[in-house]
């Protein structure tokens, strides 16, 4: 689609002259300052790098079904990985981390944040580009730099990291060189999240179009603009436990090292003193928000998906955007419920499984305000809005089985089990993810002026819904039957794990049959480019400001600088003349 | 392209996009620091024993460094100031002396460590010098970095004066936030460490 030229108005108030001077490649396409490629760049990042984690595990997922047997297949990997193609316990180890840190870190962050949050909430708010637009090229750039360390550390002498996607201390701070690595990939990370916060919520304050007030946000804005929060205040004492860690690698001091601390029988020779709890408070201080960081955005799509669907007002969308904020603020003060079984003692376990309690009654809000919303709406079943649903009974499953756990008592039994396991990848991969598979149908047609196939979307849906959850439900038994999650072989060398040892199988099937799922989407993603059914500007005939800018938006966004009239969700207004009346119509 | 308000205020937040930018940085900033000086404090609690902080460091040196630090936040103060009032002469007198004064700590500091160092304090010998290090040594990461961005607004970035001045000086007054700041971590880490 050509992009109309015309002048840009940026700002309400004033109306500057635009003049587009053609930008070279690499300005335009690479060190772009554009926030549509920088999100694009996000967004393309963030899903190869959730293809490579999730291809981590599917190897994993042999070991653990069929302990020990050689897949011949793989001996390419070397003699230190698979000798013959037989994974050894340090090559699982690698796999393990890596998984956790790229799927989080490199992978639903930059995707859910990164590539949605720069695409689409400058376009929802009314924006010409972010508030720092040099700055969100930087924070991509870091990211970039960050992923290419970590997977770097696959090829230094000892592999990559090995102590969890957690890095525990002692064990991190006494590993190979890989754990240098991913605390120097993390540092990265961490600055570029630190920089794409700062740019956001000064964006959401700063440029949103005249006449957006904050209750006028779409729900996708409130949800961004929260998280940017959390990443900005969250993020901080990880980095500072990451130098810490650094500092007890490189330099040798003890910050996570007690005294007298004996590695492989020999006393280490380390000055002591050091607080290997230290490492697991700061840690999950950041972690537990980031739970949120990849939730939020997720509720956010979800919410846009379904208003838009149903064809009615989100229900409940103030208590949505209270929750939203309550969530926020409470993410902070949950943390130590990760730390149960670290003997923290009871007062303080009382008051982090009271605050956990809590924290799931705004989560339960939003969740339930999503599913009224559906109430009485003539429902559109295209594959944005099936991934929308499936995300909510998904989600459902992950939020409540994580309630047994937030209990001081009853996490004791389940705490490092596949049950734990089970529960957040229900709140992250069916749920979190199928929402960035909604927003990325939802908003494609706005990023590329096409829509995506319809019928392999809903191959994609529908396979991967019955798939994720062949993978996961197994595990709930599993890990009720006790068998511990960090197991090279899967409980196989446990006698009480025998009964449930099938379901390994089971799991493992699933994973690689969602792999299989997930070839109809990266066909239909890069065959619409071109050949996916042409658009107009608001394709799904919706209500908020994004669809107002032509499709693909072009330099500068909107033709003329819009205004928001009203709130985001009127849908089926009673005596309007079609069933929307966009927030960007006078 | 422009973006808006990056110049004229926003009506109804009374903001430029700046300044809410900087302000947002120093709260993650105040988190970094604040994690730290919290690591600081359970380590300390946690030590059989801890020394203090004259017996090790040398305080009339960080004394000295402290009124380095605080009378470059004077300096830095004045250069906004001589902007302020359109006196571009002074500013680049003012500005001038904030760097030279962050040398100054800089330099000191280079004596201090490489003291230590000599008397073969490391790192790692104790908990003590392993806070010592690590927290001075970011503050001091913080004070180069403010430098290299106040040095950039004495010299190129000084450019941007003849074009837009008012741009200019809301970037200096920005830079200096982040400079009092740097110099406010330093108050809580002397005594912090060198006395207490």
């Amino acid at each position: 689609m050509s992009q109309p030229p015309g002048v840009v108005a940026p700002g309400p108030h004033v109306a500057h002259e635009v003049h587009h001077e053609e930008l070279g490649f690499w300005r335009k396409y690479v060190f772009s300052t554009d926030h549509k490629v920088i999100g694009i760049q996000y967004a393309i990042t963030g899903m190869l790098f959730l293809f490579f984690g999730f291809s981590l595990m599917m190897l994993m997922r042999w070991q653990l079904a069929y302990p020990e047997t050689a897949l011949p297949l793989f001996a390419f990997l070397g003699e230190a990985r698979m000798p013959g193609g037989t994974m050894l316990p340090e090559f699982y180890n690698e796999l393990g981390a890596m998984h956790g840190t790229i799927m989080v870190f490199l992978g639903v962050v930059p995707l859910a944040v990164g590539g949605f949050g720069n695409f689409v909430l400058p376009l929802q708010i009314g924006a010409p580009d972010m508030a720092f637009p040099k700055l969100n090229m930087v924070s991509y750039w870091c990211l970039f730099l960050g992923g290419i360390t970590m997977l770097g550390s696959f090829f230094v002498p000892g592999g990559a990291a090995q102590s969890g996607w957690t890095s525990y201390s002692p064990v991190a701070s006494i590993a190979g060189t890989g754990q240098t690595w991913w605390l120097i990939g993390m540092i990265f990370l961490i600055t570029s999240s630190l920089l794409g916060a700062v740019n956001f919520i000064t964006t959401t304050i700063q440029i949103r179009a005249k006449g957006l007030t904050f209750m006028r946000f779409p729900f996708f804005v409130w949800a961004q603009f929260v998280t940017a929060f959390l990443l900005l205040l969250a993020f901080p004492p990880l980095e500072a436990a990451g130098v810490m860690q650094l500092m007890d690698r490189v330099a040798g001091t003890s910050f996570f090292l007690p005294s007298g601390l004996v590695v492989s029988g020999q006393v280490l020779d380390v000055a002591g003193g050091g607080n290997p709890l230290l490492w697991q408070h700061l840690f999950w201080f950041l972690a537990h928000p980031e739970v949120y960081v990849l939730i939020l955005p997720a509720m956010g799509i979800v919410a846009e998906v379904i208003a838009n669907n149903t064809r009615k007002p989100l229900w409940g969308y103030r208590s949505m955007v209270y929750s939203l904020i309550f969530l926020g603020f409470m993410s902070f003060i949950v943390w130590a419920h990760h730390m149960f079984m670290t003997g923290m003692g009871t007062a303080m376990a009382a008051f982090f499984q009271t605050t956990t309690m809590i924290i799931s009654i705004p989560s339960v809000v939003i969740l339930t305000a999503l599913i009224i919303s559906l109430w009485g709406g003539s429902i559109r079943f295209n594959t944005p809005m099936l991934f929308a649903l499936a995300f909510l009974p998904m989600f459902g499953i992950g939020g409540l089985t994580g309630l047994p756990l937030a209990f001081n008592i009853a996490d004791i039994p389940l705490h490092d089990t596949y049950y734990v396991i089970a529960h957040f990848h229900y709140v992250v991969a069916p749920g979190t993810i199928f929402a960035l598979f909604a927003g990325i149908y939802y908003w494609y047609p706005k990023a590329t002026g096409r829509k995506m196939n319809e019928t392999l979307g809903k191959i994609h849906c529908f396979g991967s819904l019955v798939c994720m959850n062949i993978v996961f439900m197994p595990m709930f038994i599993v890990g009720m039957a006790g068998v511990s999650r960090r197991l090279f072989d899967g409980g196989a060398t446990y006698d009480f794990a025998d009964p449930v040892l099938q379901w390994n199988v089971v799991s493992s099937w699933g994973a690689w049959a969602l792999g299989l799922f997930q070839i109809p989407f990266i066909f239909n993603f890069f065959w619409s480019i071109r050949n996916g059914e042409k658009t107009v500007e608001n394709p799904w005939q919706a209500t908020t400001i994004e669809w107002a800018a032509p499709s693909p938006p072009p330099h500068g966004n909107f033709v003329h600088a819009p205004q928001a009239y009203r709130g985001p969700y009127e849908y089926s207004v009673p005596g309007a003349s079609k069933d929307f009346v966009p927030q960007y119509e006078a | 392209m422009d973006i808006p308000y990056t110049v004229e205020v926003r009506r109804d937040t009374g903001l430029t996009n700046g300044k809410i930018g900087i302000w947002l940085f120093l709260a993650s900033e105040v988190m970094l620091f604040g994690a730290l000086f919290a690591s600081y404090i359970l380590i300390r609690v946690g030590a059989p024993s801890w020394p203090r902080g004259d017996t090790i460091l040398d305080v009339p040196l960080a004394t000295f460094n402290t009124i380095v630090l605080i009378g470059s936040s004077v300096t830095m103060v004045m250069a906004w100031a001589s902007l302020m009032r359109r006196r571009f002469g002074t500013f680049r007198l003012y500005m001038g002396s904030t760097i030279l004064l962050g040398l100054v700590f800089l330099v000191v500091k280079y004596f201090e460590y490489s003291h230590h160092l000599e008397l073969g304090e490391y790192p790692r010998t104790n908990n003590f010098l392993a806070v010592y290090y690590t927290l001075t040594g970011l503050h001091m990461l913080h004070v180069f970095g403010g430098m290299v961005v106040n040095a950039y607004f004495w010299g190129p970035g000084a450019k941007l004066w003849k074009t837009n001045p008012v741009w200019f000086t809301q970037r200096v007054e920005h830079s200096g936030l982040f400079w009092h700041f740097v110099d406010l971590v330093w108050i809580f880490l002397f005594p912090t460490l060198y006395l207490l």
